[in-house]
């Protein structure tokens, strides 16, 4: 092998390593990209900032109006829970305004069971402006047989909401992750 | 075996190729690598296209009647994989090692040993993946982009031989790629500047640099995909926190590059062969390599234009839509290139050129249903259907297929020292060329008419486009059947050809005497 050879080889590998290497960078590049831009609905569930709790106080003035926001839960795949709101399928929220959502999550089957509930925003523009001040989204719900949980949702829709947008979905898609769980 | 013998063995080499099975398997020499990658592609190619065939004999009349759907879903499935994987990349990398040294005046590939281990990779991957045929669970079934989550909680357990073969299949076309660049940047014979390298030489640089970039990536999603499948992982499982779309952005970023790896290197053939036939040298040469090198930038900027109906925000679209179409300049220029390059040639039309003339023709066919895919609006209609079926194939078959079809009989005298039969060469031709047609030109229509990809069942108002392109693809079919039969009889009782038997060809490799001989080009040529 001539050196010039020897060492186009060690650069020109260095290139599938490194491109290797960015295959993977790109999943939390992408769920950074995702949550900065409100895209896929992801929501920032991460309490404000300070600077973003300066900037909240600015705009007081701001009027604070009405805004429809509806709860849709659904089961993924054959998941027998029944999961769905507790009280209203919808509600008028005052943007700048703490609101309590209950859900109620029942496993009706004989057996223990584990589950974990994963959240979307639409329109996927709300997202960024759907802020969850807590919620039981990505938790797993351990559940015996028959046994029932009312799990809260507290949020907050931000005044700054594009004036065009009166009504968001909040939707909660359930999985069975009992498989999943025991594999971990 | 000692050491005295080993170097006796090596002694022997340097004079002519070893007797027997071993002369394949250790080689090193290019033209047997080069020559085994084309066999090993046209086996490939045949197995690909049976496979076709068992799609359209399904296909030919509504209703289901040979194979049941699951089957028709892994012949779908298998059908992309070999001949993307098998067939088309293969078949490239054994042009470049058979003509890239000749081209440019090197004595061999850069790395000899490599290139043996590259190609000996191949045969295993593509067992790995045929043998999951016979096991339980059948063969892939999630077709050739292996959509997350398909491909990986309701993948077939033969998945996993899928993933590896796929891995085998990457470090293959990577070894392949280093190779071409260690060539072709430190064993140009002297004088041979990059600008006066011969096209193919150029667009396979080019190329060879896309896979290096672009299979890394194929790498990452498919032991992304092992991860979740074995290890309780959950990159693309949204019950975890993953995103069944985050597949597709990772399968495209390497898809679409990949798309580009399958063309420029038959851009390169093309704009080798209609010089020849034209007389002429090459219509605007240095703006043929800048439209290549752009094209390949482009190709990594966008990928999502095969997923516009995800969901994704406006500005995504736009951008998408805007990058793709930007596309279609550079390769405009290449189009205006070759027809100028034809324009007031003393034109002849031996076979190589009557493919390469198909070629131009039937790829920009291919690149304006490529155009109206591209808007974005208007793929929400066309979306999954068979006029995307249409459009890929128009431009892989008589794109990438054509273009390697014809280097074959352009470059056949150099290889076997002896001519194909040339009324069978445009038999072959004008058999293809109705095959084909008639095979993928009514799908534009059932898919404007809605009728969706990878089903094995449609609906009664496609049945006679249905008809009619299954009829074509047998007869495209059994073309190739026939082209086998005309490079086997061209290699045992063709006519001796001359050291350059086209009296318009240029380039270094038809100063060598036909056959090539088995070592070439040991004192570099002078080159003026």
């Amino acid at each position: 092998m001539q050196p010039n050879s020897r060492k186009t080889l060690v650069l020109a590998t260095l290139i599938p390593i490194v491109m290797f290497g960015f295959g993977f960078a790109l999943v939390p590049l992408y769920d950074v990209f995702c949550r900065v831009t409100g895209l896929n609905g992801k929501v920032n569930t991460s309490p404000l900032t300070e600077a973003e709790q300066r900037n909240r106080n600015n705009q007081q003035e701001t009027m604070s109006r009405g805004v429809r926001v509806q709860f849709v839960t659904m089961n993924n795949g054959d998941m027998p829970w029944e999961f769905a709101p507790l009280e209203h399928d919808a509600v008028k929220v005052q943007t700048g305004e703490d609101f309590t959502a209950m859900f109620r999550v029942t496993n009706t089957t004989d057996r223990f069971m584990q589950g974990r509930a994963v959240p979307s925003v639409s329109p996927s523009e709300a997202a960024q402006y759907f802020h969850k001040v807590q919620c039981f989204c990505f938790d797993q719900q351990d559940l015996e047989a028959g046994e029932s949980l009312d799990m809260p949702v507290v949020f907050e829709v931000d005044k700054e909401l594009p004036d065009h947008i009166r009504t968001i979905t909040l939707a909660y898609t359930l999985f069975d992750v009992t498989q999943v769980a025991n594999n971990n | 075996m000692d050491a005295a013998s080993d170097i006796a063995h090596e002694a022997q080499h340097h004079h002519g190729p070893a007797s027997g099975l071993s002369r394949w398997v250790f080689t090193t020499n290019h033209k047997d690598i080069g020559t085994l990658y084309m066999w090993f592609s046209f086996l490939m190619f045949l197995t690909g296209g049976s496979m076709a065939l068992v799609i359209r004999a399904e296909l030919f009349q509504p209703g289901l009647q040979l194979v049941d759907p699951g089957f028709f879903n892994q012949m779908t499935t298998m059908h992309g994989l070999i001949m993307v994987f098998g067939a088309v990349m293969p078949a490239f990398v054994g042009l470049a090692n058979w003509l890239i040294p000749m081209m440019v005046g090197a004595p061999d590939m850069a790395l000899p040993r490599m290139n043996n281990l590259s190609f000996w990779i191949l045969p295993f991957a593509f067992t790995m993946l045929l043998m999951t045929l016979f096991m339980d669970g059948g063969a892939p079934n999630f077709g050739w982009t292996f959509y997350a989550p398909l491909s990986t909680q309701y993948a077939p357990p033969t998945v996993n031989y899928f993933i590896f073969g796929v891995h085998l299949m990457g470090i293959s076309s990577i070894m392949g790629a280093i190779n071409v660049i260690a060539t072709i940047f430190n064993m140009r014979a002297p004088g041979m500047t990059l600008m006066k390298m011969p096209l193919f030489v150029w667009t396979w640089l080019i190329t060879a640099f896309l896979l290096l970039a672009a299979m890394p990536v194929l790498a990452c999603v498919v032991t992304m995909m092992l991860f979740d499948i074995n290890f309780g992982t959950s990159f693309f499982n949204a019950a975890g926190g993953g995103d069944p779309v985050l597949f597709q952005h990772l399968f495209w970023f390497f898809g679409h590059p990949e798309v580009y790896i399958m063309i420029l290197p038959a851009f390169g053939i093309v704009s080798q062969i209609i010089p020849t036939f034209s007389r002429k040298p090459l219509f605007g040469y240095a703006s043929m390599v800048y439209a290549t090198a752009s094209i390949a930038l482009l190709s990594f900027i966008v990928w999502a234009h095969h997923m516009f109906t995800v969901g994704m925000p406006l500005a995504g679209e736009l951008f998408f839509m805007y990058a793709t179409m930007l596309i279609a300049v550079p390769t405009g220029v290449k189009v205006f290139n070759w027809i100028s390059t034809m324009f007031r040639g003393s034109l002849t039309f031996e076979t190589p050129m009557l493919f390469a003339i198909a070629f131009i023709v039937l790829f920009t066919i291919g690149g304006f249903s490529g155009l109206m895919l591209a808007i974005s609006p208007a793929d929400f209609q066309y979306h999954d259907t068979y006029f995307v079926v249409a459009h890929f194939h128009y431009v892989l078959v008589p794109g990438a297929v054509f273009a390697i079809i014809a280097a074959v009989y352009y470059w056949l005298p150099k290889w076997c020292g002896r001519m194909y039969d040339e009324r069978l060469g445009k038999i072959h031709f004008w058999w293809s060329f109705i095959g084909l047609n008639l095979t993928f030109f009514p799908m534009h229509f059932i898919g404007l008419a809605g009728m969706p990809r990878r089903i094995p069942d449609y609906a009664l108002q496609f049945a006679d486009f249905n008809m009619l392109a299954s009829i074509g693809g047998f007869v495209f079919g059994f073309a190739q059947v026939f082209f086998l039969f005309i490079v086997i009889r061209c290699i045992t009782s063709g006519e001796k050809a001359a050291a350059n038997p086209w009296e318009g060809a240029e380039g270094l490799e038809w100063t060598l005497p036909s056959p090539a001989p088995y070592h070439s080009f040991g004192t570099p040529p002078k080159i003026d």
